[in-house]
């Protein structure tokens, strides 16, 4: 009993302290964009070069984020999808679905 | 109050309005929510039509946009008036909206190619502007519920979207 009991707790540390890196990386790393209600929350971002964007819909309709002419990502509903943010990526993007849709990324150098 | 709901229908489009006008004042909730969804199911009936239809790949993922949004509102309208217990209720307005809209698919199930591409896009434009002046001076003023106030809310800012992709692909198609 006395080892089970250990073991459970070594097991439990163990994982608190992966969940602790990865939640330490994720501060480092990513910026979160929510889509609620057809809305880029928040809608300017400021990211350096290098971090990761993460886009989580909300919504039950599928959304892009769109720079017309350079990259698309596909935001299906109720997912999270992500693009690492790149020195020329200070622009405005849009939904194509749903055009009135719209955000701002500002690369920091 | 006559003058303003005069302001207001002529605001929104004739088709969807006049029949209010005859009818009521305006519509109760449960009449707006049988509007509301009626006026999905015809953009569905539309996009089913245009996918058999059509070889545009802008105009496919149009159409796929539609059927697929129009239908998730629909669910979410659905759930909403089950939770409020109320009943949609069938009306005028609802059935000139359905109406107008079967002449509409006869007309367009005629055309095929570019033909068919133009007048399914353009009309989409059109029925979206018609369906968006409704909501904006007739149904969300009149909804007495908050909950339904804001999901036609959401569809107005959803639909508004929708009205704006179909000009993009209207552009796209000249």
């Amino acid at each position: 009993m006395a080892m089970l009991l250990d073991r459970r707790c070594f097991l439990a540390l163990g994982s608190a302290v992966l969940a602790g890196s990865r939640l330490a990386r994720a501060e480092a790393g990513t910026v979160h964009v929510a889509i609620e209600k057809l809305v880029f929350i928040p809608a300017e971002i400021e990211v350096k070069a290098g971090q990761t964007i993460e886009w989580t819909n909300r919504d039950p309709f599928a959304h892009t984020a769109t720079v017309k002419g350079r990259w698309e990502v596909m935001i299906p509903p109720g997912k999270t999808a992500t693009k690492v943010a790149e020195q020329s990526d200070s622009v405005e993007y849009y939904c194509r679905f749903h055009p009135n849709m719209k955000g701002r990324i500002t690369v920091l150098s | 109050m006559r003058s303003h709901l005069i302001a207001a229908l002529g605001a929104a489009c004739l088709l969807l309005a006049a029949p209010l006008a005859n009818a009521q004042d305006k519509p109760t909730d449960p009449q707006i929510a049988h509007i509301a969804y009626s006026a999905g199911l015809i953009d569905i009936e539309a996009a089913k039509l245009a996918l058999t239809k059509t070889e545009t790949k802008a105009v496919t993922e149009f159409a796929q946009s539609m059927q697929k949004d129009h239908e998730a509102v629909n669910e979410q309208a659905l759930a909403l008036v089950k939770k409020l217990n109320v009943t949609p209720e069938d009306n005028a307005t609802s059935q000139a909206l359905a109406k107008a809209a079967e002449e509409k698919r006869a007309e367009l199930a005629k055309l095929d190619g570019a033909a068919f591409d133009k007048a399914y896009i353009d009309n989409e434009v059109a029925y979206h502007k018609q369906v968006n002046a409704a909501l904006e001076t007739l149904l969300i003023p009149s909804a007495q519920n908050a909950e339904l106030k804001g999901l036609l809310e959401t569809g107005l800012k959803l639909f508004q979207g929708h009205q704006q992709h179909a000009e993009h692909v209207a552009a796209e198609l000249k």
